[in-house]
Parts: C-alpha cells; structure tokens; sequence
C-alpha cells in the first residue's frame, strides 16, 4: 500500500474503513474468510501496517500501536458478527427436512412412587424441619406393647376399638402405630421427637372405605416444657405446610387412653375451601388426625418421670390423606397394584 | 346415641341455640355430632282425627270406606289403602289442600270409584321414621281435630352422638343437658312430674333384704356391687300418654306400653338402667343374682333361646333364671297387658361380668352397653326414686312404701387434686383458682382449695364422671372447658430428636428411588396370603376375614404375582412393579412361659414369631415401551440379571454368584425356590444371602396365552448400605492400551470363573476387563464354545509401552491354557 506521505495512524483507519464495508458486504462464509485472510491473516493488510510499526519515532509507537490493536479488534468483531448472521441466514433458508418431527419420540418407561408413600414421604419432611426423625416398630406386637403400656387394658371397652387380628394369646398384628411410641421412650431418653409411619391392621372386611391392612403415622413429642400450645402450634405448621398457607384448623375433644386431654382436629375442607361438598359432608371440615398429650400413665408404663416430662402424640392415616387429596374414591384401589392407577402418580 | 334437642330443653330451661349451634358447641367441648337431623318439619296443615266407621271398599278388597271424624262438623269421606286400619282408632290425618313434608298436596280425587278427601298417613309419609308398612296408629289421649304437630310435641331435631368410650354420661339426656345448660342458670334439672311422690324407707342388707313380701338375693358380691328394689301394685298396663311417647320417638326409642315406656324414659334421661318384673310371676315372690348354672335355659325378651354357662350373670327367682343381668330381662317374666303388680330392678352389675354375659349370649343392649361402662353408682335411688313417680303418674297403683337395697353402700364422690401449677405446665394456661372453677363447676365438679397448699384444688368428681380418675382427666376437663380453639397459637423453641433416624427407611428410600429409576412402579399390599401351599413357617391369623387372607405372607414375590395376575385381567401385558414390605415367619426354639409382669424386653424375647423387612419387583413383558422406530423384545434372563447385578453393586449388598446355596441358619429363607425356574440368581453378601431372582415357573401362575415370561427377585433389606463409602479415585494421566482377546474353552466352565483366572493372572496394570462376544455353534467344536475379552491396561505413572502390554497379556493366556484348557483364536 502506497504510504502517499499519509501517517500510519492515518492509513489504519482506512484499512478500518474498508475492511469493516469489505466483511460486511460479504454474502457467505467463504467471502467472510477471504475478507478475513486479507485483513487479518497473517501476511493480511494490518500485519503489514504493524510491521512498519517499528520504523516510528519512539514517541509515536505506542499511540500507533494501540490504534493498530483497536483496528484489528473491531475487525474481528465485524468479523464475527457478519459470520453468525450468515449462518443464521443459512439455517433459516435451509430446506426443510424430510422427517416427521410429529412422529413419537422413544421414551423409557413410566415409573412411579405410590401415592401413598408420597404423601408419608411429604408428611415426615414437613416434621423434619421441626426436630423430627423417623423410627419404625413391629407390625407384630405383644399386646403389652399394643395396649397396656398406652394405658388400654385389655378387658375394657376401650379396646373394642381396635378389633384386632390375633396370632397368639399374647401377639397380635399391631392395631395402630402407638406402640412405636412405647419402644422409642422404652430405648431413648427425651428429647423425643419422632414419626413412625407404617402398616397397621384391623378386623375390618374390604369395602370402599375400609381396608384390613392400612398405613399410619404416628408422630410423638417429649421433652421438658411441651404444653398444649406448642403441641396446638406444631400441628399447626403441619396443616399449613401440607394442606397449604390459610388451611384453618379446629381442635375437637375426643379420646384416646394413651392422651390426655385428647383431640380430633379439622382441617377446613381443602376440596371446597370450606363452603360445604359431599367430601366433609357439608361441614366443611375434614378430620385429619387424632392427637393430644401423652397420658402420664404411658409415660409411668415406660419409665418416665411424668412430673419433669411431658409431650404430645398423634396419629392419622396417609392413604386417607391421598385418598381425599387425588379424589380416590376407592380404598382397594390402593392395593390393588392395577398399573393404570399407578402410572397416574408417575 | 340420639338425643332429641325438645327433650334437651325441657331439662335446661335457659338454653340457647339453635339445633346447630348446639350441635357445634358439644361438637367443640364434648363429643363429636355425626347429623342434625329435623323432625316433623312441614306437618302444619296436619291433624289428629279418629275412624268412626271403615267398611270394605266394593270394588277393591285392600281398601278401606273410612268416615272420618277431624273435628269438624260432618264426617269426612276417605279412602284407605293401610292394612291397619281399624274402626274406633286415631291417625294423623291430611284434609285436601294441605301438604306432607316435601310439599306434596294432597287433593280430593276418586278411587275406584268413590271420593277420597284427603288422605291417613304412616309414619314415613310423614318423615317421621321409616315405617311404611301401615298407618301410624296414635294411642293415648288425643282430642280429635287438635295440631298433628302440637300433639306430638314437634317439630323437634334428633343430634346423633358418636359417643367416645370415656363419656358414658353423655349416653343420656341429662348429660348431654348438663354440657349445654347455661353457665349462669341452675343447670340442668328433671322436671317433676305431675303425680304422687315416693319417698321411700329402705329395707337394707349386704348380701339380702325384704320388704313388702319381696325378697332380693345376692350371691356373689363380684358380679353385683347393689341391687335395688321397689314395688308397684294395682298398675294398669296400657299406651303411654302422647308427651312420654314424642320424648322416646324424639330419642329414636320405640314406645311400647307405659310400665316399659317409664323403665326407658329413665334409661335415656338419666343412664340408669331399669327393668321391671312383673311381680306375680316371680317364683317365691323372690330375686337372686347368681352365676347361671351350666346348662341352664332362658328364653330372652327378644324370643331367643339361650343355654347358660356359669360365666353369665343371671336374675333368678326361686327356682330358675328370669333374666340375663345387666344385659335382657326373659320372657316369663316380661310386663304384660294384664300385669297389675311390678318389681322395678335398678341394679350396679359389675362392668366385666357384664361384658361377659353379653358375649356369652352374643347380645349386645342399652342396657349392657352403659354397664360395661359403668353407671353413676351414686344416682340409682333418684334414678329408681323417678321410675316409680313416672309409673305412678301414667300407670296408677300404689307404691310400698319399702323400697329394698341389698349390697354395699354407694361409693363416696372421688376427690382429685389439680395443680394450678400443672395447669400451666401441660396447657400453658396461667388460670386463676376462680378461673377453673367457674369452668368445671357448671358441669357438676365441686372445688375447694386446700388449706395448707394453695397451688393445690381439691375438686371433687361427680358420680356420673367415672372416667374422672386424674389430674390429667381434669386438665383434659379445664382444656376443653377453656375451648380447644381459645388457646393461643405460639411456636415454640424446640430440641431437635435424640432418636436417630431408622436405618431401614434410609434403605427403603434408596431402594425406591433405584427401582422407580429402571421403570417400576411401587406397589402396595396387604401382608395376607391364602394358605394354598402352606410352609410351616406360615402364621395363620386367628379370626381371619376370609380363607383368601387367612395367613401372613412369608415372601413378597406371591403377593407381587398376584398383582400381575390381576394386571393381565385387566388386558396389561407389560409390568413393571415393587413393593417393598414386611415378611413374617416364626422362631426356631420354644419360647418360655410369661409372667404376668414380664418386663417388655422379655416379651420380645418370648415372641415366637419374628419379621423382616424386604423388597421385591416384577418384570414381564416388552423390555422398552413400544416404539414405531425400533423392535422391543421381551424382557429375558440378561434384563433380570443385569437389574439384579445394579441392585447388588449401587446398594451395596453383595455380589451376584449362580449357586448359592438357600441360607438355612437365617430364620427366614427364601422360601420361594420352588416360585423360580432354576435360572436363579443367588445374591450373597456378607452375612449369608441376602436375596433371590429368576424367572418365575410357568405352572405357579395363571398366565394369559398373549403373556411374556415373568422374572421376579426378592431381598432383604437389612444388608444394604446406607452409608457413602464413596471415595475419588484420581484420574489416569496416562493413556490406556486395550487388547482382545478370543478363546475356545469348555462350555463348562463358567465366564466367572474365565474373568477371575484372568484378573489372577494380569499384574495390577490391568484395569479392566470386559466380555463382548460369546459364541456357539458350527465354528467351534462341539462342547466348547468362544469369548472375546478385552482387556484394558493402563500404569499410573507412565505410558505403557508394547512389550510390557504383550508380556502381560502372553501370562494371562498362559494361566488361561494351563488351568481352563483354553485355545487362542486371535488376539
């Protein structure tokens, strides 16, 4: 290039100039390339200038310089750019291709974790975050640990209840999850706080809502200083985690032998927001659990000072729960294993 | 339990509310309400009318001409279609114009030719019960024109209780009145009656008494804490005036005639059970509580024929049983029309014997439901003090002045001491001593402090509240008293759980999480198994529902296949299912006899069954889900064992090995060998095996001609690790060199055996070794059959040159020609 006594400076901004309109004006990649190999390549039009780089007066080197590595940058930007709307341009006039995208993928199988052990897995997570672990017990229990030490005597109303699958004058298949209760203070020193879910069993012959083998969870708080508000606020925090935040709850006097004071509780009715459907039979509430502080006697059965501890125990029923929450009408379809129930959970 | 709200007005002058509301408020403070339910709604236009003439209608033989007197000034033709209709008798009567509940009106029209106007109800027509079957027949005293409604004192609203065991006193009106009555009111009180009193002067005695030419017998204390009787003579037996009659019907009770109609007016308004004897068919003019004796009958008021063992409690006269204590009265001796003397019975039987004469007769009555609770033993002699005043003034006849007591005393109130203190303690109430007073004393608890410890409140338990034993009774008492919804919500700080988290849901979550990731669903079922091919191990239930549930599963796989079978009912060829539950089986020894007070850990020791936790899945049919664009063959052997193989490796619960042997020291083995073609893989850990898999025998199920073959495994869940033993290896630096490998060798010998010798023989420079071809046939001798191998070789501090690689692989073909007999076809 003719130096026409212009400076350096002077000539790099025309590379610039033209070299900017030259990549710009190209059409596709292999013009893209050409515009690069003459400016930018390694023998191209800025490498030339640079060279002459070293011919300057000290004191105009580094100006020069800098605007030399300015040219060359915004010409490999220029550069980029004009590539990647080339390609764009490409792939948006391509022809069509000739698959039926429409067609179905390949797929695994469908997979699922029972409804109900999601809704157990959701009710000890929710527990967790307030100190709770996870403890299990035997499904086949004496009848102390069934009954006696949850202060039901076995020759006492109280225990038509439960109507219980004997194994044994003294062995049964544990009619509710409390026993657990019993083994964990029997095992561990307070501060308790656990959730036992598991299968429990009663003499009741299959129909849509009765099943003679069922889940529960029991859940069990002890430790100094548990009063009836904190058990009323735990339960609380539960309903309003699980049920959703303004899920009211109402506590009703019921009886347990191993609580007292013991109690129902109500959630409002999570189908129809309270307003009355055939699921809370127009209450608008739905009984959730069964609940209350622990009886002293259950903690003189198992060893504990009921004048330093106290505590409070629940218990309620998951498949019930799923039930009412996927609008299952039929407990046996929770048992049946019947794959077109189970994919719905997947 | 029904309580009708007229009845509970009556009894507690002052209290507000509607129905509802009252419902919530015990619903709230005391026992829950399953329903309100409205009575005699819509029966305004309704009137009480008498049948002065029925004649046979000419034309249809089931229908009846009446004339009908409703208190107007001519008779009133109508027609009749009731089987009871009977001449001279009062019904409830709808004139034309008027309407039934629901707002049917009814007009005048011809039937079979001759004018109805209007119409006789029963008691259904007029929603009042469900008896269809006739019209509803009214005895006592009516006067004919007057309100249907008014008559029947309606409309009134029937609370039906879900009664809590603890509650027993709510069984009864007063009780429930009690719970409702205003605080500031003089609570709830039976009104007198409009009759003679009878203030009674006791004839007593511990074991007998007699008075009045009755004799009353105890014999056995056990049974029968008292016993007390009163006489009636010159009764008239016949219906209960209309007011006694709308109380029972308002209560769900069936009016009789007035002798048992008073016995039941008191049941249902203060719980004491009553009978009445009629008197002149008492033998000896005497009663005794006794055991029956064995062998002996007694036919029960409701005609059934008992044979008594002595485990019932029995009334007896002179000679032989007349009733079943605390449970039916008999037959023989039953009220009749004609009965002009009583013996009226309140008794206290005991609870359990109560409970076993019930079961021993299979009867189950209102009367025995409140024994077995216990009654207020404090209130029988007003209880018994209201029965004869009630007979008196609906019945007539003269009470003896005698009434006769035999047995011990009543028990003195019960006095339980409340920390306010504790109060605070459990509740979380700071409660004034007057606070809790003015809670519990308007439902019959007396307080007075104690002198000398004032945090302390003698409270003192009123009869009917024997399940008031505690103090934490009481709290529940003040709690609920207080209002369960009144307590302040406050989180609270906590202490986290000592209790570690159990190992096994760990397991059974990994165990979910792996399966639901290879395409299975989880199942769930009830551990219950027919007997079919019954193991000894197997535990039957005592009682069980059915034949089908009569045992407790020993392995999950037979419940699992029962799942598949039910899937192919329903048309699905391909499933993919686990569960993961628990197996039962019983304990190898005797186990010793248990005392009474045998601690808990010597419970579980003497347990002769044990259980384990397992899971176990099911594979049939398609091994990927059908796809336009590719073939999906069935699920085969190499599926199962390759699933069996991730199993053991990612749980980490031993390795899988062809032949193991069936474990015969676990308590439990996998007792479904026989369930399994003998292509089983035998997963071993370290503690002995730990599962099974293979395919499942052809014979064992009811498989569908369509069906694939069905694989199945099952283990326990103990041995998998939960821990993370996972530990970073760092990453090769340097390149890896591979070699193939092929051979012929004995199709005897195992590829198991072919890898181990080879990893025996490798240097530790070789870092894996991988089978990928296998071949029989034509190309090999007979016998024999060829593997490929590759073999990965790498060093961890420099680049493996070619001789070291081949001096590597040349030992291990050596150790492959000496010990298998192998011979190379190229490598």
């Amino acid at each position: 290039m003719a130096t026409d006594g212009r400076s350096l400076r002077e000539r790099l901004e025309e590379i610039r100039q033209r070299g900017i309109s030259a990549i710009r004006s190209a059409t596709d990649r292999d013009e893209v390339e050409q515009a690069r190999v003459e400016y930018l390549g390694r023998s191209g039009l800025i490498s030339q200038a640079m060279s002459e780089l070293r011919d300057l007066p000290v004191e105009e080197k580094p100006e020069t310089g800098q605007t030399g590595n300015r040219v060359k940058g915004e010409l490999e930007t220029t550069l980029e750019l004009r590539l990647s709307e080339i390609e764009a341009a490409a792939a948006a006039s391509a022809p069509t291709t000739s698959v039926d995208l429409t067609l179905p993928g390949r797929r695994s199988w469908r997979d699922g974790i029972h409804p109900v052990t999601r809704v157990i897995d959701e009710i000890c997570e929710i527990f967790r975050e307030i100190g709770f672990t996870v403890a299990t017990g035997p499904e086949i229990e004496s009848d102390w640990h069934n009954f006696t030490a949850l202060n039901i005597p076995l020759d006492h109303p109280a225990a038509d209840m439960h109507d219980t699958f004997y194994l044994a004058d003294d062995r049964l298949l544990r009619t509710h999850t409390s026993p657990v209760q019993a083994r964990v203070m029997l095992a561990h020193e307070p501060p308790i706080r656990v959730l036992a879910p598991g299968l429990c069993f009663r003499r009741d012959p299959w129909d849509a809502s009765h099943a003679p083998a069922f889940e529960q969870i029991e859940g069990l708080a002890v430790d100094e200083g548990i009063d009836f508000i904190e058990f009323r606020s735990a339960i609380d925090f539960f309903v309003q985690r699980f049920f959703g935040a303004g899920t009211r709850t109402r506590f009703r006097p019921s009886y347990f032998p191993f609580t007292e004071p013991s109690a129902e509780v109500d959630v409002t009715c999570f189908l129809c927001d309270g307003s009355g459907c055939s699921t809370c039979k127009g209450t608008g509430w739905i009984e959730i659990m069964g609940s209350g502080m622990v009886n002293p006697a259950v903690f003189d059965a198992v060893g504990y000072d009921s004048e330093k501890y106290t505590g409070y125990a629940f218990g309620m029923g998951p498949g019930r729960i799923a039930m009412l929450r996927y609008r299952i009408p039929d407990i046996r379809l929770l048992y049946e294993g019947d794959v077109s129930f189970l994919e719905q959970f997947g | 339990m029904d309580v009708s709200v007229n009845w509970l007005r009556a009894l507690a002058p002052g209290m507000q509310g509607s129905a509802t509301e009252l419902a919530d408020r015990l619903s709230l403070q005391a026992i829950p309400v399953d329903r309100v339910v409205s009575v005699g709604d819509g029966l305004e236009g309704i009137v009480v009318a008498r049948v002065v003439e029925a004649a046979r209608h000419p034309d249809a033989d089931r229908l009846t001409l009446c004339k009908v007197d409703a208190g107007r000034d001519e008779l009133i033709d109508v027609v009749c279609g009731a089987p009871n209709v009977e001449q001279g008798a009062l019904y409830p009567y709808v004139p034309p114009g008027e309407s039934l509940p629901g707002g049917f009106v009814i007009e005048s029209r011809k039937i079979r030719g001759e004018m109805s106007h209007g119409m006789l109800c029963s008691e259904k027509e007029l929603g009042l019960g469900r008896d269809s079957g006739g019209i509803l027949r009214l005895d006592g005293e009516f006067t004919v024109g007057q309100g249907f409604a008014e008559a029947m004192a309606l409309p009134d609203a029937r609370l039906e209780l879900d009664l809590t065991p603890n509650r027993i006193d709510l069984a009864c009106h007063l009780g429930v009145a009690r719970e409702l009555a205003p605080d500031d009111g003089p609570g709830a009180v039976p009104p007198p009656f409009d009759g003679p009193g009878w203030d009674a002067s006791w004839a007593d005695g511990v074991s007998e008494a007699e008075a009045g030419g009755v004799r009353i017998v105890i014999e056995d204390a056990d049974r029968c804490n008292r016993y007390l009787g009163a006489i009636v003579r010159g009764i008239t037996v016949g219906p209960s005036p209309e007011w006694l009659q709308a109380r029972l019907r308002g209560a769900g009770a069936r009016p009789i005639n007035n002798v048992v109609d008073a016995t039941n007016y008191v049941l249902l308004e203060l719980n004491q059970p009553l009978h009445a004897f009629d008197l002149a068919r008492l033998g000896g003019s005497e009663v005794r509580v006794r055991a029956a004796e064995a062998g002996e009958k007694l036919r029960t008021l409701d005609g059934v024929d008992h044979e008594l063992t002595p485990v019932a409690t029995v009334i007896a006269d002179a000679e032989t049983a007349i009733a079943l204590a605390g449970v039916m009265g008999g037959e023989d001796s039953e009220v009749t029309l004609d009965t002009t003397d009583l013996l009226i019975e309140c008794a206290a039987f005991d609870p359990r014997h109560t409970r076993h004469t019930a079961r021993a007769t299979g009867l189950a009555t209102d009367a025995s439901y409140r024994f077995e609770r216990g009654i207020d033993e404090t209130g029988q002699e007003s209880a018994i003090r209201r029965c004869v005043e009630l007979i008196l003034a609906i019945a007539g006849g003269v009470a003896d002045s005698n009434g006769l007591r035999v047995g011990s005393p009543p028990p003195a109130n019960r006095v339980v001491a409340l920390r306010i203190s504790r109060i605070g303690r459990v509740l979380g109430l700071d409660l004034s001593v007057e606070e809790v007073t003015r809670l519990i004393a308007p439902i019959g608890f007396d307080t007075r402090p104690k002198a000398v410890d004032s945090d302390v409140l003698l409270v003192t338990v009123p009869g009917w509240r024997g399940d008031v034993t505690t103090e934490a009774d009481l709290l529940e008492e003040v709690a609920r008293r207080f209002g369960y919804d009144a307590f302040p919500r406050q989180p609270r700080s906590f202490r986290p759980s000592a209790v570690p988290d159990c190992a096994d849901r760990g397991r059974a979550d990994e165990v979910r999480s792996l399966l639901v990731s290879r395409g299975l669903y989880e199942a769930r079922s009830v551990p219950f198994v027919p007997a079919g091919r019954s193991a000894e191990s197997r535990i039957p239930l005592l009682k069980p529902l059915s034949a089908a549930e009569g045992f407790l599963r020993t392995d999950l796989i037979p419940v699992l296949l029962g799942r598949v079978e039910h899937n192919w009912s329903r048309g699905h060829r391909d499933i993919r299912l686990f569960e993961v539950g628990t197996v039962f089986g019983r304990r190898a020894g005797d186990q010793a006899e248990l005392p009474a007070d045998a601690t808990p850990e010597q419970r579980d020791a003497a347990n002769p069954f044990s259980e384990e936790r397992r899971f176990a899945f099911v594979l049939t049919g398609a091994r990927l889900p059908v796809h336009w664009g590719s073939e999906s063959p069935d699920t085969d052997m190499w599926d199962l064992v390759g699933l069996v193989e991730e199993l053991a490796e990612e749980l980490g619960f031993g390795t899988v090995e062809p032949g193991l042997e069936p474990d015969e020291s676990s308590e439990r083995t996998f007792g479904f060998d026989s369930w399994l073609d003998e292509a089983v893989v035998h997963v071993g850990g370290n503690g002995g095996l730990t599962g099974v898999a293979g395919r499942v025998r052809a014979t064992m199920i009811d498989a569908p001609r369509w069906s694939a073959p069905v694989f199945a495994g099952e283990f326990r869940l103990d041995p998998i690790q939960t821990e993370d033993q996972r530990e970073y290896q760092s990453l090769p630096q340097y390149p890896a060199v591979s070699r193939d490998l092929a051979f012929t060798l004995a199709t005897s010998v195992s590829v198991a055996d072919v890898e181990r010798t080879i990893r025996a023989a490798a240097p530790p420079l070789l870092t894996s070794v991988r089978l990928f071809d296998v071949y029989e046939g034509d190309k090999v001798e007979e016998g024999r059959r060829s593997l490929a191998w590759r073999l990965v070789f790498r060093a961890p501090d420099r680049t493996l040159t070619d001789p070291e690689v081949d001096g590597a692989v040349a030992g291990v073909v050596h150790r492959l020609e000496d010990d298998l007999d192998v011979r190379i076809r190229a490598s």
